[in-house]
């Protein structure tokens, strides 16, 4: 293939980074391997199990369905970011409580659809997440843990968020 | 009844081990990793399900120099894969007996020049005609493995089957048919092989059982067990996928690095993946039965039959493990089931959970109903008056020696379900609705461990060491993909030695360090390997003690200021030890009479199913599962494999169908192959019940499997239950419904329009 190399930009988990790659080649490839950012995982490579789920200027996408010339100029975030100094965030703090991952190749990817979903409704209800997490395919849990760790985190926030009475 | 001892660390739900690698990305799969100088591996495959090579064309446009090209004349030692028979070859030779076998590999410095070679590779073939049903395998007039297609079979006899029809108050036959289902781990298969003259091969990869790999790779390159290490990597998954497999792709890719002098990695991608691995054994099975007037079983005739697809591979023990379930969990006098497993030229089917149990669990629970509805008897009263109570014996004559709970647990799930009441209230509901709702009932054991002799002859050895930085080790072989055997593995090791469960970690899954604990497979894990690091920790406070001076009552830096003076000692501060069968295990591998498994698990799921007769698809509402799997030894990561295992159910009832064309896989993609999303599962009660068995590790017995062997036969019966049609097969997708349905309801004629 003599695909003409381009530079992109992109904001990626809060840093500033340039990469020189064939503008067709996936988001989801870019992460891996030229960002070294092995969270994002590939599960079928077709849009379909959601293994590969990052946020794109606050969309949840597919990185194996997004050519990286699409995320040119774009914040995107990663399962990399979500952590801070080492320390877990309450979603994935309530997955390890709740065992919301066994094998945890779906993870980085539900915690991902998560997140966004979180983002947009601090309050779902099981339902809203069982539409929240649809794209996402995970072979060990049945789902159950997720969405109590899901519920777990909401609920954390809540009490976080709550005004003192009195 | 036995009580759980009180415990500190076991029974807590403690944070899995590995549970903040895996949430935070930083957890290393296969296809993480990367190699100096590593390459990439592909694999030309038939195209045809039978057939002889005639030539392999090479696309002159292409500069093969740059490839490294490996076929059966470079495999160094057997062009053989190690499973029980060795059967099937690393590479095809001469011959293709399957669809998508492996005949060439290829491997280059760029990934997408590989994969672009595989389609410049042509192979022409002389066609032979394939063997591609059960029937016609049967049927021997195509010989396609043996002498006569057939892979293995059993009998089993208990009493006297012929002398008991004359006497029975009712005869009742039925057959029962499923499908292949495909694991659908979401990491693929994959590894990354070096070899060198000096060091031999070396192997990371996506893997259940790494002296599995172990041996085929010995075989496979003609090396001492010494030059030849593997190491299992993070695993994404797994349901018995990687039970047998990593041992082919694994050699595959230690051909390429052999033949390139690079690392070589080789991970599909889910159409290959799809197309070319094993998966579940599709079956047929044919009950006949004998009851009297009070609905007491008097015989059971029962013909287990499995397609094993083109070689061998684990055919003979998924049978074996069918032949065991074909009774279910219930008491007959006479009984004989005859088992056979036929080979087809198809991608040989393989271990995925439950392994072989819900196929023989599908047609008895299902039978069990029809028997209900033939002698007009009420499904729950037919089981509760056969099921297996203590001092019983099974088919096999193996005496329920451990009190059996099946009544207990029946009526938990009678009771959460509220299933009687639901079952009137869908009776009268359903009359004036499109959607017709009913309530289907399982009941089932599952043997833990390896069958009969099985666990002797695996001779495992486990332990726990120490190391200079103060971290105690658990020594196994034993894998962590999902079902959390690092988590209870070291909690076990903690609660015996007294110490925080903090300090304990899983020594690396690499041959060259750890022993070989046995495969991770057969529900075996907590409760074989889980005892043998429990008394390997007890075995090691006791030379503290004697040898180190360690009190009885001791800190955690006292037990490491011991540990430290034993080293001083002695060099090291390891404890191994050795299975020991439990007291008054016997099996006969002749006659397939004797203790079957040392202990059963057991259980009862509950459906309630929804069938919307405008759009016949079939819906599972909610569901529950009440189980006795001996001590639970975490709570949420028992609760989880029930509920992922009842998920996995479901989508074999009505979701997941292999469609094979001419004997390749045509829906070969996740668009295509359909598993229940987050919106098709239902809610999933689970209830334990807990009943510590005196040789399982802290009391467990095994759990992993249990849970899959009971959707099937519960949401059909259900289905029944809802609209009084009886089906026979899964997986039961909505054009089955409307086939059936459809032809019941002459409701349109002379409607007014």
């Amino acid at each position: 293939m003599s695909t003409q190399w381009v530079a992109i930009q992109m904001q990626v988990n809060g840093e500033r980074r340039e990469v020189r790659v064939p503008p067709m080649k996936r988001l989801l490839d870019v992460l891996r391997e030229d960002l070294h950012l092995t969270g994002t995982k590939e599960g079928c490579g077709e849009g379909e199990c959601g293994s590969c789920s990052v946020q794109m200027n606050g969309e949840l996408v597919n990185s194996c369905l997004v050519p990286v010339l699409q995320a040119a100029d774009t914040a995107i975030e990663t399962v990399e970011g979500l952590a801070h100094d080492g320390k877990l965030n309450p979603l994935q703090e309530a997955f390890l409580r709740c065992g919301g991952a066994q094998c945890g190749i779906c993870t980085p990817g539900m915690l991902m659809a998560a997140t966004h979903l979180l983002e947009r409704n601090p309050q779902p209800s099981v339902a809203e997440i069982r539409e929240g997490l649809a794209g996402n395919l995970c072979r060990c849990t049945g789902f159950i843990r997720i969405f109590e760790s899901v519920v777990a985190a909401a609920a954390e926030s809540r009490t976080r968020e709550a005004p003192h009475a009195g | 009844m036995n009580t759980p001892a009180k415990t500190r660390i076991v029974g807590a739900p403690v944070a899995r081990k590995e549970g903040v690698d895996k949430l935070t990305g930083r957890a290393r799969y296969v296809d993480d990793m990367e190699r100096e100088g590593m390459w990439y591996g592909a694999t030309v495959r038939s195209t045809i399900p039978r057939g002889l090579i005639r030539s392999i064309l090479f696309d002159r446009t292409v500069d093969w120099s740059e490839f490294a090209i490996v076929t059966a004349a470079d495999v160094p030692g057997k062009n053989q894969i190690q499973m029980i028979v060795a059967d099937q070859p690393c590479l095809a030779d001469g011959m293709v007996n399957h669809c998508d076998e492996a005949i060439l590999l290829l491997a280059h410095a760029d990934k997408t020049k590989v994969r672009a070679a595989v389609d410049a590779v042509r192979v022409e073939y002389d066609p032979l005609p394939p063997v591609l049903t059960i029937e016609e395998s049967e049927r021997q007039k195509t010989v396609v493995w043996g002498k006569n297609n057939l892979l293995k079979s059993f009998l089993v006899k208990k009493g006297d089957v012929n002398g008991a029809w004359s006497r029975a108050a009712h005869v009742v036959e039925g057959e029962y048919r499923t499908g292949a289902q495909e694991h659908l781990y979401i990491e693929n298969n994959g590894v990354i092989a070096e070899c060198d003259a000096e060091r031999g091969v070396t192997l990371w990869g996506s893997l259940q059982c790494p002296f599995y790999v172990h041996k085929s790779l010995m075989s496979v390159f003609d090396l001492p067990a010494e030059k030849v290490r593997v190491i299992q990597t993070e695993t994404g998954g797994a349901f018995g996928g990687k039970e047998d497999y990593p041992s082919v792709i694994g050699s595959h890719a230690a051909l390429l690095a052999m033949k390139s002098g690079h690392p070589v990695k080789m991970v599909y991608d889910r159409m290959e993946d799809l197309a070319a691995t094993t998966k579940r054994h599709p079956s047929r099975v044919r009950h006949k039965t004998a009851l009297d007037g009070e609905g007491r079983l008097l015989a059971m005739e029962i013909e287990v039959v499995t397609d094993g697809g083109a070689y061998s591979t684990l055919s003979s023990t998924v049978l074996s493990r069918a032949t065991l379930h074909a009774t279910g969990p219930y008491l007959c006098p006479n009984v004989r089931i005859r088992s056979r497993s036929w080979a087809t030229n198809t991608v040989p089917y393989g271990a995925f959970r439950g392994f072989g149990a819900p196929q023989a669990i599908f047609a008895v629970e299902r039978h069990m109903d029809e028997i209900a509805a033939a002698i007009g008897m009420d499904p729950v009263e037919l089981r509760r008056r056969n099921f297996l109570r203590g001092g019983d014996t099974t088919a096999t004559g193996q005496v329920m020696r451990e009190p059996v709970i099946l009544d207990r647990l029946l009526e938990s799930a009678l009771k959460e379900s509220d299933y009687y009441a639901k079952r009137e209230r869908f009776a009268r509901e359903n009359e004036c609705s499109a959607v017709k709702r009913g309530m289907g009932i399982s009941a089932f054991f599952h043997g833990s461990g390896f069958t009969g002799s099985g666990e002797r002859y695996l001779n495992s050895l486990a332990g726990v060491d120490v190391t200079r930085e103060g971290e105690v080790r658990v020594l196994v072989s034993s894998t962590e993909f999902g079902q959390g055997t690092n988590t209870v593995l070291t909690q076990i090791a903690a609660e015996t030695l007294g110490i925080e469960y903090a300090r304990l970690t899983m020594a690396p899954p690499d041959t060259k360090i750890v022993p070989n604990s046995g495969p991770t497979v057969a529900s075996r894990t907590a409760m074989v390997v889980g005892r043998l690091i429990e008394r390997a920790s007890r075995q090691l406070l006791d030379v503290l003690r004697k040898d180190a001076g360690l009190g009885e009552q001791f800190s955690g830096e006292e037990f490491f200021a011991a540990c430290e003076r034993l080293r001083a000692k002695k060099g090291e501060v390891v404890s191994l030890c050795r299975y020991e069968a439990p007291p008054g295990i016997y099996w006969d591998d002749a006659t397939y009479q004797g203790e079957a498994y040392p202990a059963f698990a057991w259980a009862v799921q509950v459906a309630q199913v929804a069938v919307d007769t405008t759009t016949y698809s079939a819906e599972v509402e909610e569901f529950w599962a009440v189980q006795e799997v001996g001590r639970v030894l975490h709570p949420v990561l028992a609760g989880g494999q029930i509920e992922g295992g009842v998920a996995q159910g479901i989508g074999y009832a009505l979701y997941e169908k292999v469609q094979l064309a001419n004997g390749h896989m045509a829906n070969n993609q996740m668009t295509n192959y359909i598993m229940p999303t987050a919106e098709d599962v239902p809610p999933i009660h689970v209830y334990f019940e807990e009943m510590p068995y005196a040789h399982g590790g802290y009391g467990a017995k095994g759990l992993g499997e249990l849970p899959h062997d009971g959707p099937a036969p519960a949401i059909l019966n259900a289905i029944r239950d809802a609209t009084g049609v009886s089906f026979h097969a899964i997986p039961l997708l909505p054009e089955n419904l409307f086939e059936r349905m459809a032809e019941k309801e002459p409701v349109a004629e002379g409607a007014a329009v």
